[in-house]
């Protein structure tokens, strides 16, 4: 037996399994880089006269109807502790009364919080005075409304420079500043027009604008695109996210929406009645989700695209060959045949996945190089691959599909079997 | 002197007589100052030419609402001009211009206060209510009892009763801005007052515009009932047709006062909306807006 062979289970779990796992929250390894920016520590906002026994009966751990029947107050965000990481979308996902705008409001303090700590950038702003207050509203934290909320009575330039003028900058300069968020957005040409004479998406293309003039630590949107046409809203989604690939902002995003959640949130916040019930990446949240309610937000939407690769592969038990592709194919039959498998996976010394061989092709390969006898046509297919591609694939041949992470290292194979099981599930929900 | 025989009369005839036995010297000091500004505002009107005057303002017709209502502007001032009754004219617009901008000066930061105050809110309510429902004539007598005859008793019974409008009006105005601007405001890191300058006040404009026109009306009406006590002017040669029972008198110094009533209302209107191109809808549906406001 060659040296530089190894039937490799063993071998194999330096190579994927790590990044195996890993791979689960692909979707945000990239911007994973950024630490906390904002942390939300037991936040917690009581409406009515004197919130204080509520406040106590809600740290019992009484519901909030009972808590209002008794005292007349109103729990809107229970206990909430979140963190965001820099450079991420955090969507809040809840259903109306959920109190996700109230929890939004709490973050910039335009609704007073009852007890709690919110810490953007090493500072709790629950505690600033008014001064400091205005200070972190004007520099660090700006805000996109649902209503746009622009002001009637000023050009679309003069609302954009909003924020920088409150704040005691030039004009000259604050336009400079505007008319490059405003090209930002795509909307150049419209600075003299007033609010009222542009159409609701390009008036809340304007609302974004506002709040990236001041060039925010965090940006906050309040339900931004749910009064808009399912198209528009589509269109700004679109332009959410292609802004966000130019310059990576840490957003704080509210919405109803499930499918807007899940397209544009690296993670997702679920609230009910005020409580924060589970954060996660979406494909965490569709594939364990904490109870029926956030099992439900999923219900009617096609998860498909989040059920990747790597979320469904396994590791390989055997047929796995690293060995040096130069050398004569024939070295390995033998041990395919001792293996017991249709369909070997042969990575190369660095562990890179390198291709399938078949018995019939090592055979008929003979003494040429195991270069030669990989199959033509069984490739791999990325980590991030999702559902749909994998029963394309699958459709394609007979063996089970190969997967690679992003270092080209095989991470693991998805049987076809799996993917089958998959699709019906989907189909069945 | 003590005619009235309840308590409540008694009550403001002793408070009356207390102000003036008391504070005479600062009434005295008050009129003359109010006094110089009438004249000032009487004389700079008086030395306008009648017809640079009809230039002037056929012109400011003609850019707020178009040429219609210029050539009316054209051809009211000719009417008053024949009827021989410019002077008086003159006099009564100083007069109106004086109360109104004194009415402005006060009502409007009242206004303020009441849409930012709860309590003061109700304080001016009832005050405003009791301002507006006594009949106009009986400022007449403390103001004559207090500042003597003349213009300037007759400018200060005309602000008591010319001011409740722009005062509801701008506390209306202000507290009908959208909530979610003044969120906006906040959330941009606005102060109190960048909200009131940048966001309430501008928003409240066509209100206050419209509570302004409301308190020049009632100044140019209570203008006339004050020429009783010597204001002068167009209500003067009414009250002389008055007293004379002379029907062609009453109905020229009456004509002058619709005119001019009618030039003064159209002009200041337009200038609650944006431009004279899409202006006179909203202007009216917020003028009747405003005098229900008033009325309640």
């Amino acid at each position: 037996m060659t040296p530089n062979l190894t039937l490799a289970p063993e071998n194999l779990a330096h190579v994927s399994v790590p990044e195996g796992t890993a791979a689960v929250s692909s979707r945000e390894a990239g911007i994973a880089a950024g630490a906390d920016i904002l942390q939300v520590r037991n936040l917690s906002k009581i409406f009515g006269q004197k919130p204080e026994r509520a406040l106590d009966m809600m740290r019992q751990g009484r519901g909030r109807n009972e808590i209002f029947e008794l005292t007349g107050n109103m729990v809107a965000v229970d206990d909430v502790s979140l963190s965001v990481r820099a450079g991420e979308i955090f969507v809040i996902m809840g259903l109306s009364g959920s109190g996700k705008s109230t929890l939004v409001r709490l973050l910039n303090r335009l609704i007073e919080p009852t007890s709690g700590s919110v810490i953007l950038e090493g500072r709790d702003i629950a505690p600033m005075s008014t001064i400091e207050l205005r200070e972190v509203r004007r520099q660090k934290m700006s805000m996109v409304f649902q209503s746009f909320a622009l002001l009637p009575n000023r050009s679309v330039l003069d609302n954009i420079a909003y924020g920088l003028e409150v704040s005691g900058q030039k004009k000259a300069e604050r336009y400079e500043t505007a008319r490059a968020a405003l090209q930002r957005v795509g909307l150049g040409s419209y600075e003299k027009l007033l609010p009222s004479e542009l159409s609701g998406g390009m008036q809340q293309r304007v609302g974004l604008a506002r709040a990236l003039a001041v060039n925010p630590s965090v940006l906050l949107m309040d339900e931004a695109f749910s009064a808009l046409d399912p198209l528009i809203r589509f269109e700004m989604q679109n332009e959410l996210l292609r802004l966000q690939k130019e310059e990576q902002r840490t957003i704080v995003f509210i919405s109803h929406d499930i499918e807007e959640a899940i397209k544009i949130g690296g993670r997702i916040g679920i609230m009910k009645d005020g409580r924060l019930i589970q954060v996660g990446t979406p494909a965490e949240l569709i594939q364990t989700p904490a109870d029926d309610y956030v099992r439900d937000f999923f219900r009617n939407v096609d998860v498909s695209r989040f059920l990747t690769a790597s979320s469904l592969m396994e590791k390989p038990q055997k047929g796995v060959f690293a060995c040096d592709v130069g050398a004569s194919a024939e070295r390995y039959l033998t041990d395919m045949i001792d293996s017991n498998v249709d369909c070997g996976y042969v990575c190369d010394e660095a562990g890179r996945f390198v291709g399938c061989v078949t018995l019939d092709r090592l055979h008929k390969a003979g003494n040429r190089t195991v270069r030669d006898a990989l199959h033509p046509e069984l490739h791999a297919v990325q980590a991030e691959a999702d559902l749909h591609e994998l029963a394309s694939v699958a459709l394609s041949r007979e063996y089970d599909v190969p997967v690679v992470d992003g270092d080209g290292k095989l991470a693991g194979v998805v049987s076809c079997r799996t993917i089958l099981r998959q699709v019906l599930e989907r189909r069945a929900a | 002197m003590n005619s009235s025989s309840s308590i409540f009369g008694k009550f403001a005839e002793d408070l009356v007589n207390f102000l003036f036995e008391h504070f005479r010297g600062g009434f005295d000091a008050f009129s003359s100052v109010l006094g110089a500004f009438v004249k000032l505002f009487e004389d700079g009107l008086a030395a306008v030419p009648f017809i640079a005057m009809l230039v002037i303002l056929m012109t400011l017709a003609l850019w707020r609402r178009g040429v219609a209502f210029a050539a009316f502007v054209g051809v009211a001032l000719y009417v008053i001009n024949y009827m021989g009754l410019w002077a008086q004219t003159v006099s009564t617009l100083a007069l109106v211009i004086a109360a109104t901008f004194f009415s402005l000066v006060i009502g409007v930061p009242m206004g303020i206060w009441g849409a930012r105050n709860r309590r003061v809110e109700v304080v001016l309510r009832s005050l405003l209510d009791f301002m507006q429902t006594m009949p106009a004539f009986v400022y007449l007598i403390p103001a004559v009892i207090l500042f003597g005859l003349g213009r300037v008793p007759a400018v200060i019974a005309t602000i008591v009763f010319a001011m409740p409008p722009v005062v509801r009006l701008t506390t209306l105005g202000i507290k009908q801005v959208r909530e979610e601007l003044l969120e906006a405001g906040r959330a941009f890191g606005s102060t109190d007052a960048q909200l009131l300058w940048k966001i309430q006040l501008p928003n409240a404009l066509p209100s206050i515009m419209a509570g302004v026109n409301q308190t020049i009306m009632m100044a140019l009406s209570m203008v006339v009932v004050a020429s009783m006590i010597g204001a002068g002017g167009l209500g003067e040669y009414v009250l002389s047709g008055i007293q004379r029972l002379d029907i062609g008198i009453g109905f020229e110094g009456g004509l002058g006062v619709v005119l001019l009533a009618i030039v003064l209302d159209r002009l200041t209107e337009s200038f609650g909306v944006k431009s004279k191109k899409k202006p006179r809808k909203s202007a009216k549906s917020l003028k009747q807006g405003a005098s229900r406001a008033a009325q309640t």
